[in-house]
């Protein structure tokens, strides 16, 4: 079952148009709620006053003053109020303050503009540089959401004897998410009912975040809090974190009101209120010997966090541990900073600080090739990894990596060579049209960083069901990259069963352990292999009570779980993650195994620009990536194009223009997302390695293809324009302009 | 405001609806026909989430405003397959892989029938013209193209 390309488990409902997403679920006499925000980046919040023509005694109105429990979200540092109450400061322009529901919608969105804020006004702190030259302290002590050194020999006994030491800076804007479906959520609540008293229904990629927080909102024990994830449209790391404070508002105001409450934004609230990639700027000082292989590298790599904590904390961890891509350098020194700012909190996207760092290195190493006269190709190939180097935390490469091999098979795949000859002579005519081809090579951390899946210690089962088929008992959620398909694979495999013998369990906290979030590109590898582990424990102890006999057929299979259960009831297999012992992190030097494996991978660009309106066209693009082994070859290219689609995206047009703090460019008019007409056929290659941490082999893919594009655009419009200044993305046709033009002129 | 009284003819059935003035044919479709396959996923026309076919051409009922909607016929996605037969572009999309999440699936479904209806031969330029406005965050639209290239291929005109 494991290679096969089995098909999508919801697929059929998803064709038919009967899958149920958040907002197609209907609850007697539900309400509608709507939240009023701050409006302004920073200031006390002095006053709430409801405005004339409005019948305010039908409305459900909820304010800070109405929280039961603590009034901050359960995050990795719990900093932000769910409602800022009378006398709190608000720090973001978006902040909810007041909290609205009512039964016609219409009237409400009037409502909303009704209320007006008294608030004083402080200065405040928008951009990067700012937070970080603290102009105004508006965290802690110094602006600083988190810091990290990393630290490998001594760089700087190397730069006076380098024969060459390239600087460079480079920057990444934010990037929204863009899930089709809008943020969701039905709350429906029974004060006093002993099965649960605050139960959530929504789009949401973590299950126990948002259980946490509903449970420190409302003061509530674990039982008495229920979430239930629906089927989500789309995610890519924008439902990790925010979901906790939507699911918080819906359930405030069904508490107050007794009655089901559904929050639905549409898109330009959600676009202008929930998390986006956090914005970044690189610094990159490298040292290299005459040959060009690595002496030194120094990196100061720097997060715009917004106004909160939220994610920021573990975002610069894996941006900080994937900026020095793929090399092997003896003397290391990186510096991350995630900064605050008067701004909505940056959060998760898919690649969670890693396409940051990574096109701040992928594309400083075609820079400095071009500085030093060498070939790109054979520069990066000096300064690979392999097996039994140490990477910047002293983890030594275990597997046998053939980086170069990648390389080159990408390279010959789109032509690279001959094209990079026949461009160079197109190039040279007056045709406006240029033409570039390049690549990025790059990896990408499978599961969590460090301790994090130890100390998280995930559980995931599988139940045998009366029918005698097999039930996958995991938080994770699907949110269209394929879960049910991919563990119902993986627990057919371990069973020897057909895969329509395998299905997962409605994602429900009440009926399926926690498994962790839906993040990473954990749920595969990580949680995968606790199902498989588990499937293995349903199946030895079918055996050991004398229900099942090796070898058998999956008629037997079923016959013993239907015997099992009518004889024992409940039938539940579980498995737990236990600290792997060969594998050592220490937190507090960021020293060891930072990851349990990589996912590797060599992306190629060919482009052409107009050099009138600077308009890049993707004309080819090929995505090679090693990822262990792949349980199902066409629900993985599904990934691997879309997030390459996504990089695209990011890499050339998706600018999130702000001013004062909140973006104006909300809504999916000018928010620039790539449609049919504007993406070369994204050409996927698997290489397989299989890796004994995940099941059947497999490694984590969900992220991988968001690291590469961007840097392989940029460096193939060098390979078009020459060594201009292209040292940010989205490389806008009017950024394009600037930057062209600094170099020949207007 | 009084509401407004209309009757179409939805999936090859007439409906006589009371809705809000300011309703769109979106909220009839989801709100009142409780159609719920038709997404909205902007509001402002840009998605194509809740495309629809009018009056036999594709439209965002998001822009339709309910008035429009008299005596109209309207085709959605749960008027694509014949009983418990996926049609032939539904079943393409389910073994291609060309629904991921599938909250644009509805939509990019009655986009892609509209263009086999008028192009029933379309290479794949014109494919992605013909989708171009609808909008597609998780699959590249590679797998879609391949979609719609193999329903073409099997004669999905109709």
């Amino acid at each position: 079952m494991i290679g096969a390309p089995a098909i999508r488990k919801e697929g059929r409902a998803k064709v038919l148009g009967s899958t149920c997403y958040t907002d197609d679920m209907s609850a007697e006499g539900a309400l509608h709620g709507a939240t009023v925000r701050s409006q302004i980046p920073r200031g006390i919040l002095k006053g709430i006053h409801f405005g004339e023509g409005i019948p305010w005694n039908e409305f459900v109105i909820v304010t800070a003053a109405d929280i039961p429990g603590k009034n901050r979200v359960a995050s990795i540092v719990h900093d932000q109020p769910f409602l800022v109450g009378i006398g709190e400061e608000i720090t973001h322009p978006e902040q909810p303050v007041v909290l609205l529901a009512h039964g016609d919608r219409q009237l409400l969105v009037k409502a909303r503009k009704a209320v007006r804020l008294e608030v004083e006004e402080l200065p405040a702190v928008l951009d990067l540089q700012s937070s970080l030259d603290l102009t105004q302290v508006i965290y802690g002590t110094n602006n600083l959401l988190k810091e990290i050194h990393i630290r490998k020999g001594e760089p700087d006994s190397v730069w006076s004897q380098a024969a060459h030491v390239i600087e460079g800076e480079y920057r990444t804007g934010a990037q929204e998410q863009m899930y089709l479906e809008p943020n969701a959520m039905l709350a429906v609540t029974e004060r006093g009912d002993p099965n649960a008293q605050v139960t959530v229904y929504g789009s949401l990629q973590c299950p126990y975040y948002v259980h946490g927080a509903l449970k420190q909102l409302f003061d509530l024990p674990d039982d008495q809090v229920r979430v239930i994830a629906l089927e989500m449209g789309g995610a890519f790391g924008g439902k990790e974190d925010y979901p906790s404070v939507i699911a918080g508002h819906a359930a405030l105001l069904s508490w107050k009101s007794g009655k089901p409450v559904k929050l639905v934004y549409d898109r330009e609230e959600d676009l202008v209120c929930t998390t986006k990639r956090h914005p970044s700027r690189t610094r990159i000082k490298t040292a290299f010997d005459t040959e060009g292989k690595f002496l030194a590298l120094e990196i100061d790599f720097v997060l715009d966090g917004g106004a909160y904590a939220t994610m920021s904390p573990v975002v610069l961890s894996r941006g900080a541990l994937h900026s020095t891509s793929v090399y092997c350098c003896p003397n290391v020194h990186i510096h991350a900073r995630a900064a605050a700012t008067n701004t909505p909190p940056s959060g998760a996207f898919r690649g969670f600080g890693a396409p940051q760092s990574l096109f701040a290195m992928e594309r400083h190493m075609d820079v400095c090739a071009t500085q030093m006269g060498m070939d790109p190709v054979e520069l990066r190939r000096k300064n690979f990894l392999k097996i039994g180097d140490s990477t910047a935390t002293g983890q030594i490469i275990q597997e046998n990596l053939d980086l170069g091999g990648l390389m080159d098979r990408v390279l010959k795949e789109i032509g690279y060579h001959d094209k990079q000859k026949a461009f160079a002579a197109h190039n040279a005519t007056d045709d406006p049209i240029k033409r570039g081809v390049a690549f990025s090579v790059f990896m990408h951390g499978c599961g969590f960083t460090g301790s994090g899946e130890a100390t998280m210690a995930s559980v995931a089962g599988v139940e045998g069901l009366a029918d005698g088929s097999v039930s996958v008992l995991a938080a994770s959620t699907e949110m269209g990259q394929g879960k049910n398909t991919v563990f119902s694979q993986i627990v057919a495999e371990a069973l020897k069963l057909p895969v329509d013998m395998v299905n997962t369990a409605i994602v429900d906290t009440k009926y399926v352990p926690n498994s962790g979030p839906t993040v990473g590109s954990r749920t595969t590898m990580i949680v995968g292999k606790l199902l498989e582990d588990a499937a293995y424990g349903l199946k030895q102890s079918l055996i050991q009570h004398g229900f099942l006999k090796e070898p058998y057929s999956p008629e037997a299979f079923k016959e013993a779980v239907q015997k099992a259960h009518a004889r024992l009831g409940s039938i539940k297999s579980y498995a737990q993650f236990h600290k792997q012992p060969h594998i050592v992190w220490d937190d507090a030097s960021y020293r060891g195994d930072a990851y349990p494996t990589f996912s590797w991978a060599c992306y190629a660009a060919e482009i052409a620009v107009d050099t009138v309106t600077f308009e890049v066209k993707v004309e080819d693009f090929v995505a090679a990536q090693e990822v262990g082994r792949v349980v199902n070859p066409v629900l993985a290219a599904g990934q691997i194009e879309g997030g390459v689609a996504q990089g695209i995206g990011w890499g050339l047009w998706e600018d999130v223009v702000s001013n004062q703090g909140r973006m104006v460019n909300n809504q999916m008019t000018n928010y620039i997302i790539p449609t049919s007409a504007d993406l070369p056929r994204i050409r996927v290659i698997f290489l397989e390695n299989p890796h004994p941490a995940g099941p059947g082999g497999a490694k984590g893919i969900g992220e991988l293809p968001m690291d590469g594009p961007a840097p392989a655009l940029l460096n193939a419009l060098q390979n078009a324009l020459g060594p201009l200044r292209l040292d940010e993305v989205p490389m806008t046709p009017e950024r394009l302009l600037t930057r062209y033009e600094e170099v020949y002129g207007g | 405001m009084a509401d407004l009284a209309l009757t179409l003819n939805v999936n090859g059935k007439s409906h006589t609806v009371r809705v809000h003035p300011l309703a769109r044919l979106l909220d009839i479709l989801r709100e009142e026909l409780k159609l719920t396959g038709t997404k909205e996923g902007c509001g402002e026309g840009e998605c194509g989430a809740c495309s629809i076919l009018m009056n036999g051409q594709v439209v965002n009922s998001c822009l339709i405003p309910a008035a429009q909607a008299q005596g109209a016929e309207i085709i959605t996605v749960e008027g694509l397959a014949e009983g418990e037969k996926l049609s032939p572009l539904q079943a393409a999309f389910l073994t291609h892989n060309a629904a991921q999440c599938g909250f644009c699936t509805p939509g990019m479904l009655i986009a892609a029938q509209d263009l086999l209806n008028r192009c029933p031969n379309p290479d794949e330029n014109q494919v992605r013209d013909g989708l171009s406005g609808n909008l597609c965050r998780c699959t590249g639209y590679v797998k879609i193209l391949d979609a719609v290239k193999v329903a073409a291929q099997e004669g999905s005109s109709r």
